[in-house]
């Protein structure tokens, strides 16, 4: 495991992955404005470098038709572009973050597809975790990785086996998810993502509290969580997509070859190709049927 | 449920050498009555089976006639005999079925429901009939689960063990018996008894030992087929057969030669068995080609001074001249170590030395002519040239993945139906309308907090303070309702009762379903009530499930309305599904009027 305590600066360091969901068509029907969501994730991100100098912060924008890297504490530079007015950090993070939504925008217009209103939640999380590896990789010391997802927009229940994907090589690699969810229903992905991984979700009653919930509850390293308090979700939604028709479903069927999920019977495994057996009668109870439980 | 009473005629005997008298024995549900032939005869009997103890029996196929001996509390015993087998077994079942009722009362209503459905619906052997009963008496949940069901009507005895059909094959085929195989102590090392005075060996020789030297020594086999008992009986035979293995083991080879020279009988035995030299060399055409059995052939060492196996005193040592009245005792372990490998394969009853022989006889195959093409091909399958030869796949049915990026492509197309129809219609719309207006929007008030800057109260203390309360409150609320531990079963923090009854409810709920969901679709009438009845008792469960909702403590009603709602939804889904039937059974009898009116 790359992750041995040895290799840790202290118990407190940490690397702090942020994805920040950049939706426009979220943000435009949200109740919190997004200049004054970016105020709070900005005084948020300033306040995580001011606890440990050696604290490194990553923010990955989460677009609708992109992902990318828009800020990096380690190769920032030290002097933003508009002369003080503001932090080096919030300069250079609003000009990326600008660029990366002009991008965008251009990207959904190439490709002008249908789409149902989600962001790239999939791609930022394997970004983020691709940073992580390099981190484990590069040289002797690192700080102690966990991702933070900020998102608004819902599910895309497309994304789902790419979204599971990355959740499992979080939890191979001992990285937490912690999310915190801005949109009016809870996340069923990002409940699975912090369920699974040890990390915490938070979907905050009060939008506009949001820096009091992102520095009471998101800001602590990982050694202090384990002497803290924090949220516990009562229930979570383990329901997961089916592969023909990227439906959540709760009953389903399951290939036994390669245990993707279907919504009804096929003849033939359309991920593995294996032929089925066919039922005996009409009863569905007759053959692979998984019931999933929506909390326990 | 009254057992029907047994009337048999039969004679009682006080003691097993007393004539006995005869009379009529009355067996009825909890006693039996004896009534002799002759009023005025003292031996009446009325005795309960609550005195009974245990009861034996003779034999069927004995030469005994049938007996019943029933053996009471005070270590006296009542003797019947009857006047045939059958009456017998009536009445020594009755008592039985008598006996296992006294056993418990658990056991009894076993019994007792057990016997009621067989009596109505089929007849079971009494083997699974106790098969069943040992099982539930192994398993609690399954005899519970049994009494309530079987005992109250809502499934028959068939029923409920025909979706357990495995649990009483599985154990039946435990108690198949295993079969003897080949004993691996050597046969050939019998010894013979001396009894000292005279110079006379004795050999035991029993049916198995006979067996075991046929198998072991074709030869002698063949030459019993031959010989016994066309040309000499069968004490003969063996008489001649130990001589040669005292030859034998004398190793006294010249002695050998001699009297097999002058007598051709004895010279079988003591000669190389021809059949196994056959066996030897065809195994030898099955060994790899490419090897050169011939010059491995003087590699024993066994011919070097020194070397040798010590075998009752003496060491095998190889003299060259009469070679084949020898034997070494590498052949002989050899020999015994492949018989016993091969097994017993025969199922003759080893009384009769004659059938073993022949039975013998068919289970060794002929060597087939097939055996030489065989051996050709395989040598030119050998002493093929690698880059030279054909491909020798194995067709297999190649494993398909496919590529990935077909399922994350489609899965465009496929993405506008995944949310709630209504969600979908508005935000659909709300999307062409603002795609660049929500950019715009976005664009706009990134470059706002670039102007402005960050402001210098970011959270107003008010909120603050409501956040803090919030999360407080939700964390001691979560503490409280899931338990400091996470891990913790929420089922060990109710009450014990509650907790199992809970479990029970859950697995009888199971146990109906199982039964509900396999009777779909309905084609028969029974099918039919049976679901009627399943579905009286869920709605029974269902009602009791909310009484036990009802009366928990409000401390823990959160808990048992969480651990309920899965077992409601899961009966709920029955409740709709047989309705539906229902729906569709009424409309479809419902046509039939309407059309011909």
């Amino acid at each position: 495991m790359a992750s041995v305590p040895s290799k840790l600066y202290a118990d407190d360091v940490s690397l702090l992955m942020v994805l920040l969901d950049t939706n426009p068509f979220f943000w435009s029907s949200s109740s919190l404005p997004f200049s004054k969501f970016l105020s709070h994730v900005l005084t948020f991100l300033n306040s995580i470098l001011l606890l440990n100098q050696l604290n490194q912060v990553v923010v990955i924008a989460t677009g609708y038709s992109s992902c990318s890297y828009i800020y990096d504490s380690t190769s920032a530079p030290s002097h933003g572009s508009d002369q003080g007015r503001m932090p080096a950090l919030c300069s250079n993070l609003l000009q990326k973050l600008e660029e990366f939504v002009t991008e965008d925008e251009q990207l959904l217009k190439e490709a002008s597809a249908e789409g149902t209103p989600s962001s790239l939640l999939s791609g930022s999380l394997s970004m983020a975790l691709c940073y992580i590896q390099k981190v484990f990789r590069s040289g002797p010391m690192h700080p102690q990785p966990r991702i933070l997802c900020l998102q608004g927009s819902s599910d895309g229940p497309d994304q789902y086996v790419a979204i599971m994907n990355a959740i499992f090589s979080a939890q191979r690699s001992m990285v937490p998810i912690d999310s915190c969810y801005m949109g009016s229903h809870n996340s069923a992905f990002l409940q699975q993502a912090s369920y699974i991984t040890g990390g915490v979700y938070l979907k905050p009653q009060q939008p506009d509290g949001l820096l009091q919930y992102l520095t009471t509850v998101f800001a602590t390293d990982l050694h202090s969580r384990a002497f803290l308090q924090l949220p516990k979700s009562a229930g979570v939604d383990f329901r997961a997509s089916c592969f023909c028709h990227k439906k959540t479903i709760d009953t389903g069927y399951i290939c036994s070859v390669c245990l993707s999920i279907f919504c009804k019977h096929h003849k033939k495994c359309s991920t593995c190709g294996s032929v089925f057996g066919q039922a005996q009668s009409e009863v569905p109870s007759s053959t692979n049927r998984k019931r999933k439980a929506s909390d326990t | 449920m009254s057992t029907p009473q047994v009337i048999k005629r039969a004679k009682y005997k006080t003691s097993i050498k007393d004539p006995g008298t005869p009379g009529l024995l009355t067996m009825m549900e909890n006693r039996f009555v004896f009534r002799p032939n002759d009023p005025t005869s003292p031996s009446k009997l009325d005795v309960g089976f609550h005195q009974i103890k245990g009861q034996k029996n003779t034999k069927e196929g004995s030469n005994k006639p049938p007996w019943l001996n029933i053996s009471n509390n005070k270590d006296g015993s009542y003797i019947f005999e009857f006047e045939s087998y059958p009456d017998l077994h009536a009445c020594r079942e009755i008592i039985a079925n008598a006996l296992e009722a006294a056993k418990g009362s658990s056991a009894a209503t076993i019994s007792s429901t057990a016997k009621a459905s067989s009596s109505t619906n089929e007849q079971y052997s009494t083997a699974e009939l106790e098969l069943r009963m040992k099982l539930m008496q192994e398993d609690s949940e399954l005899q519970k689960l049994h009494k309530q069901f079987v005992g109250s009507g809502v499934l028959t005895e068939s029923e409920f063990w025909a979706t357990r059909k495995k649990l009483l094959d599985g154990d039946s085929r435990k108690k198949s018996k295993q079969r003897v195989g080949f004993k691996s102590s050597m046969i050939l090392d019998i010894k013979p008894m001396t009894d000292g005075r005279m110079n006379k060996v004795t050999f035991n020789l029993t049916d198995e030992i006979k067996y075991q030297i046929f198998a072991l020594k074709p030869a002698v086999h063949q030459a019993y087929i031959d010989l016994v008992p066309s040309k000499m009986t069968e004490k003969d035979f063996w008489n001649k057969y130990f001589r040669a293995e005292y030859l034998h083991s004398t190793k006294n080879v010249v002695a050998a030669a001699a009297e097999a020279a002058e007598d051709e009988e004895l010279a079988i035995f003591l000669k190389e068995d021809e059949i196994l030299a056959r066996e030897a060399r065809q195994k030898i055409q099955r060994v790899d080609p490419t090897l050169d059995m011939e010059a491995d052939q003087g590699d024993d060492y066994i011919h070097l001074p020194d070397h040798g196996i010590f075998r009752d005193g003496t060491k095998d040592i190889t003299e060259l001249q009469n070679d084949q009245y020898r034997r070494t005792l590498s052949q002989d372990l050899n020999r015994q170590g492949a018989v016993v490998l091969q097994g017993r394969n025969l199922d003759v009853d080893p009384e009769d030395p004659r059938t073993i022989a022949e039975a013998l006889m068919r289970s060794r195959q002929e060597p087939s002519d097939s055996a030489v093409q065989e051996r050709l091909d395989r040598l030119t399958r050998m002493t093929e040239i690698d880059d030279l030869r054909e491909s020798h796949d194995h067709p297999v049915a190649p494993l398909c993945i496919k590529d990935p990026r077909d399922y994350f492509d489609t899965q465009q197309a496929n993405a506008l139906r995944t949310l709630d129809d209504s969600r979908t219609g508005t935000e659909q719309t709300k999307r062409k309308l603002t795609t660049e207006e929500a950019y715009g929007a976005l664009k706009e008030s990134i470059s706002k907090i670039k102007s402005i800057g960050l402001s210098n109260s970011t959270v107003k203390p008010e909120v603050a303070l409501t956040v803090f309360n919030g999360l407080t409150q939700n964390i001691s609320s979560t503490k409280y309702q899931l338990g400091k531990n996470p891990r913790e079963s929420i089922l060990d923090g109710l009450p014990n009762r509650t907790k199992e009854e809970l479990l029970h409810h859950w697995m009888s709920i199971q146990e109906l379903l199982r039964h509900f969901w396999s009777s779909y679709p309905i084609t028969t009438s029974s099918l039919y009530t049976k679901v009627g009845r399943l579905k009286d008792a869920m709605s029974q469960i269902y009602r009791q499930l909310e009484e036990i909702k009802e009366a928990v403590q409000s401390d823990f009603r959160h808990q048992v309305s969480l651990l309920v709602r899965p077992m409601h939804q899961a009966l709920d889904a029955a409740f709709q599904h047989y309705e539906a039937d229902l729906q569709k059974r009424a409309a479809k009898s419902g046509e039939l009027p309407n059309g011909n009116g």
